[in-house]
């Protein structure tokens, strides 16, 4: 929200520049900003009338005016904008003058007609984007007058961006209360006297719904001059604070919205059928809205309507058919006060955003509205003429909104540091609360209507200590007593296995966690994922099951870049959809594409495959996981591992499945893996045995058996009948093709036998062996090959 | 006596000094040797024949002899040892390789900048007592709302703010502090926590994304108010930045605090010009966050404060768009090695 400086001024008048009073109320947490109005004056422009338009002689757009500028002679000025016509007061650019886009007026002539100067508009003097025509002004206006005098324009804005409690600061006055607090001096507001109440004239005023609407004030206005115009300073103020004039019934309430803080309606009172009735919607009606916007109502929308239907959708915007028009001789001005909750909701149901509803939602003064009404009804008698009828009053304005005990203790305790009591109490009364002491060190304190965000002692703390100041706070030392923590042994720590990663050449990526259905769907067909109610985009919709659904168009999206490989992980949740609930695990995941080294002259070019991946995870999980052979539907159906701990599948490692490939536009090698965080987290304490002073023998055993037989089967097998003195187990060397059948290979493993007491023969190594040889041939129908 | 002198030992003294000299490699010298001092080498002959001489011409023919041998035998083996040197020589510059060629392999990658922060920011805190704790990030309106005291017309909770799920059962989670929820539901004072994570909120722009990280702190114990606040956040500002950077605590607003301030600390070159940026918002924990969680306001009293991973991330190492964090371009991530 933007404010006058000028106009604020005329209520307190802080001995400060606007800078400093912005920076002022920024350390009291109003976040506010001083911008000069203008960033150049306009210079030489003044008010001129126009006396006579005729058409120019030469271009049809163009018409030829006698200006008096007060300069004493009459200017002749060529102007191309449709509304110059005699009588009206423009501002004119007199020669000499310089607009504030820089451009110079001087004399010139317009298809051969003598011009001396230009009339403006708006735009052209700097104070709108865009405008329509020359900007009129009002009849009263002084030719001659400095238009920079006339408008007021050596101003400066105040921009606010206050956070939602203090509602109570989007005025003038609001605003005006709290500089006069942070500064110790008195608010001299506009006295309002209550009109004169001529005829008779009233319109009832029925409230259905008290706790949705707790205050309605209105009364009827009427012999309103149809023709009158909003005077310049009151468009003037309005356009500083972005509002543009519509009517002047329109301009007085959005004026006095900006100076007290009261959101105002007026209804053309011809329109309105019977008594005013505040209710809730009945299902199914409906509301054309000022904007020209038809709504639908729901039955939890607050209504002020009449006899013929819904009028206004309470708080955030009036209806086209009963609001004011250049016809309109008779009104009614209502003032209320609506439920913030009500208000907040009706107006993210329609979206709908108005100045209103803004100030609905942040809460407005309870006690204002008759203020208001009388504030607005002096405007409107003052404008348009008009005579004021009683004012029909519904409900009650409060004195004040809460009592609330505040101890001394408290103060200091949460503020952590010492508040005199002498500090205290006129801190809080300069916001115009009232301080009883109620015992020793705790006072009762009544808060003024208008501080309705204040309902409990810490808030009462906050506004001690935001007017004391934060910055007088002094630091505490750190007196917090330490309770150590150390991360388990036995928890493997994700940091640690990032650091392993990344020493692996894996670089970390951070993706979404909402992606692409399309793509997921193909990845992970099997889970159902949490769908979004409201996605940012379609390619956002859903929560990822898998983090394959970021990794691939991360892969994607950097070879379209010129990136031909990479080594990407991701550690991170992925969400499913558990029956009606959702489920959430944390993953680890990764996608190794393209070829297996970057481009080197010491290694031969060749593309990724499964065991680039599966050193990659034995590294980090050791002999903790078992691949076996797997299915998954993203993956190729004979290069795919389930990572298998302690009987339970955890895990995936596999080729990207060709199809999918196909579908992704994947022209080169890639492998994913995936597996649970929470299920590789537990790690067992190193339990390590003595180490043998004597010998190890090794025998070399190639097995040949069939395709299908595995081998990890074959190393389960030795190492199950390989006895006691079977230390360890290595295969060695994989053999397929002459000298073997049709569908046998050979696998070749190296056996270590070692005992820790003597030095091992030959025959018990023999044995040991034959053992082995006769177990592979009996479980897995392998031969020793010779 | 005079030596008598021995034209025939002369002549195979020079003779034997121009073969050694002339040996290029080690078999010529060892048949040098065997030819001069091997057991039927010339010079053993020489001793050999010395049996059969007087007593005094043997012993001055000996010493000459014996001289020569020496004499031979060291030349020998100065020659073997250079023919060996150069022999090592060559064998070297054989060998010699390029050094500048690069190493054979993978470089590292590197961690993605957001976690390079969050792990800076935790290594901090752990030290200064915090540990960390993780929440889900698919929440209830209870636990990211109701309970931290945001009320039902707060704009937060708009549809345009916020991302619902399952007919709006739940919400993907606006900022970690659900997790401080959890955190004081689950333990007891004295807690002291940071809650690193995926926050999420519908906007994206150059400025905004709708899924953004968060680190959220918590403290609750007896006593704990603003002026300790703005202790520990002050330290940990100078601890992030390594430098004593200006802190500013300005009074604000979130409904889960009372007071509630946010932190702007002082940034630009002092040459050209400073403003200042804000960084964090915090504040002494609201009574009814304190309530809803069954823990005693009267007696406990605590703060929290919540910081955005990717604005600190942005002023630390100048990054100026935020989307950079989440297109994973690898020629970007790379530069965080």
């Amino acid at each position: 929200m933007k404010l006058s400086e000028n106009w604020l001024r005329e209520w307190v008048n802080p001995p400060a520049t606007a800078t400093e009073l912005a920076h002022k109320l920024n350390m009291a947490g109003l976040e506010a900003e001083a911008e000069a109005m203008l960033a150049v004056l306009p210079q030489g422009i003044v008010v001129g009338k126009i006396l006579s338009a005729i058409p120019h002689p030469q271009a049809d757009r163009l018409r030829v005016c006698e200006v008096d500028a007060g300069t004493g002679e009459v200017l002749q000025i060529v102007c191309g904008a449709a509304n110059a016509r005699p009588g009206i007061l423009v501002p004119a650019a007199l020669p000499g003058a310089v607009l504030p886009n820089g451009t110079q007026i001087g004399k010139a002539a317009l298809r051969g007609v003598e011009s001396s100067g230009m009339l403006c508009s708006a735009s052209e003097l700097g104070l709108a984007e865009k405008s329509d025509g020359l900007l009129e002004l009002d009849l009263s206006a002084k030719p001659g007058t400095p238009i920079e005098k006339h408008l007021g324009l050596v101003d400066n804005s105040i921009v606010l961006e206050l956070t939602p409690n203090r509602g109570d600061c989007l005025s003038i006055a609001g605003l005006a209360r709290e500089a006069a607090a942070l500064y110790g001096i008195p608010v001299t507001a506009p006295r309002i006297k209550p009109a004169v109440v001529e005829p008779e004239t009233r319109i009832g005023v029925i409230v259905d719904d008290i706790s949705g609407c707790p205050h309605y004030v209105g009364r009827v206005v009427e012999g309103l001059n149809a023709a009158a115009r909003t005077p310049d300073w009151m468009s003037e103020r309005l356009r500083r604070s972005g509002i543009r004039t519509i009517h002047p019934v329109v301009d007085i309430t959005n004026y006095v919205l900006l100076e007290l803080g009261q959101p105002m309606h007026g209804f053309d009172a011809a329109q309105l059928k019977g008594a005013i009735r505040v209710r809730r919607a009945k299902a199914g009606e409906q509301l054309k809205l000022l904007n020209e916007q038809t709504i639908t109502l729901d039955p939890r929308d607050l209504l002020i309507t009449d006899d013929s239907g819904p009028l206004v959708l309470a708080g955030i915007m009036g209806g086209e058919a009963s609001g004011c028009s250049s016809t309109t001789t008779s009104i009614f001005l209502e003032a209320a006060c609506f439920e913030p909750v009500s208000i907040a909701t009706s107006g993210r149901r329609h979206k709908l955003l108005s100045d209103s509803r803004y100030r609905f939602e942040r809460g407005v003064d309870p006690a204002l509205q008759r203020q208001a009404l009388e504030r607005a009804t002096a405007l409107v008698q003052e404008i348009c003429g008009g005579k004021a009828g009683p004012i029909v009053e519904v409900g009650t304005a409060p004195a004040h909104v809460a009592e609330i005990a505040l101890r001394h203790s408290q103060v200091n305790r949460l503020l952590g540091c010492e508040i005199p009591v002498v500090r205290i109490v006129p801190l809080l009364q300069s916001l115009g609360m009232t301080v009883t002491p109620s015992g020793a060190g705790s006072w009762q304190v009544k808060v003024p209507p208008h501080r309705y965000d204040l309902r409990i002692e810490a808030d009462l703390v906050e506004e001690i200590g935001r007017l004391h100041g934060y910055d007088n706070i002094a630091p505490g030392a750190y007196a917090a007593e330490l309770a150590p923590f150390s991360a388990k042994e036995t928890t493997r720590q994700l940091d640690r296995v990032k650091d392993a990663l990344i020493a692996r050449g894996y670089q970390e990526v951070v993706t979404y966690s909402f992606v692409d259905p399309k793509i997921q769907v193909q990845l992970d067909p099997e889970t159902p994922g949490v769908l979004l109610d409201n996605p940012i985009a379609e390619t956002m919709a859903v929560m990822r099951t898998t983090i394959w659904s970021g990794l691939i168009p991360t892969w994607q999206y950097n070879r379209q870049r010129q990136q031909k490989r990479a080594r990407l992980f991701e550690a991170g949740a992925v969400y499913a959809l558990d029956g009606e609930a959702n489920r959430e695990q944390a993953k680890l995941a990764g996608l190794i594409a393209g070829p297996a080294l970057p481009e080197q002259w010491g290694a031969a070019a060749r593309p990724v495959d499964f065991f680039d991946a599966k050193a990659d995870l034995e590294t980090l999980f050791g002999t903790s996981l078992r691949y076996e052979a797997g299915q998954h539907p993203a993956l190729h159906p004979g290069r795919t591992a389930c990572l298998v701990r302690d009987g339970v599948a955890v895990g995936w490692l596999g080729a990207l499945h060709p199809k999918l490939a196909e579908a992704f536009d994947i022209s080169e090698a890639l492998y994913l893996f995936e597996l649970d965080w929470a299920a590789v987290r537990d790690i067992a304490l190193p339990t390590p045995g003595g180490v043998s002073e004597f010998p190890s023998s090794r025998r070399d055993l190639a097995f040949v058996v069939d395709e299908a037989v595995s081998a990890q089967a074959i190393a389960d097998v030795i190492r199950d009948t390989g006895g006691p003195l079977l230390k360890s187990v290595q295969s060695f060397d994989v053999y397929r093709g002459a000298n073997l059948p049709e569908g046998r290979k050979s696998v070749a493993y190296g056996l270590i036998f070692q005992d820790y007491s003597r030095t091992l023969n030959v025959e018990e190594i023999d044995a040991a062996a034959q053992a082995v040889a006769a177990g592979v041939h009996a479980r897995l129908g392998g031969s020793v090959r010779e | 006596m005079n030596a008598i002198a021995n034209p025939n030992l002369d002549d195979l003294l020079t003779q034997a000094q121009a073969d050694i000299a002339a040996a290029a490699d080690p078999r010529a010298i060892e048949a040098l040797r065997v030819d001069l001092l091997g057991k039927k080498g010339r010079v053993t002959d020489l001793l050999k024949s010395l049996g059969g001489m007087a007593h005094e011409q043997r012993k001055a023919f000996g010493e000459q002899v014996n001289k020569v041998k020496e004499q031979l035998s060291a030349q020998l083996e100065a020659r073997a040892r250079a023919i060996a040197d150069a022999e090592l020589a060559r064998r070297l510059a054989s060998e010699t390789i390029d050094v500048t060629l690069p190493g054979r392999g993978e470089p590292a990658g590197a961690l993605h900048p957001v976690s390079r922060t969050i792990r800076r920011i935790e290594q901090i805190f752990n030290a200064m007592g915090f540990e960390s704790v993780q929440g889900p990030e698919i929440e209830d309106d209870w636990h990211n709302f109701q309970a931290l005291n945001i009320p039902e017309s707060h704009p937060a909770r708009a549809m345009q703010d916020t991302f619902y799920a399952l007919n709006g059962a739940r919400l993907l989670r606006t900022h970690t502090s659900p997790v401080q929820v959890r955190t004081m539901l689950d333990r007891k004072p004295p807690i002291r926590i940071i809650c690193p994570g995926r926050v999420y909120r519908v906007d994206f722009d150059r400025t905004h994304s709708p899924m953004f990280h968060q680190v959220e702190g918590l403290y609750v114990a007896e006593n704990v108010g603003l002026a300790d606040l703005k202790h520990d956040l002050t330290t940990f500002l100078k601890l992030f930045f390594e430098r004593d950077v200006e802190a500013l605590f300005r009074p604000s607003y979130f409904p889960f605090v009372e007071p509630g301030a946010d932190v702007h600390i002082r940034w630009g070159d002092p040459e050209k010009g400073t403003r200042w940026l804000e960084v964090l918002g915090c504040g002494v924990i609201h009574p009814n966050v304190l309530a809803a969680v069954g823990i005693d306001p009267e007696r406990y009293t605590g703060y929290a404060f919540g910081m955005g991973v990717e604005r600190l991330t942005m002023l630390r190492y100048g990054v100026d768009d935020l989307r950079l964090f989440f297109n994973n371009d690898l020629r970007f991530l790379e530069q965080f090695k």
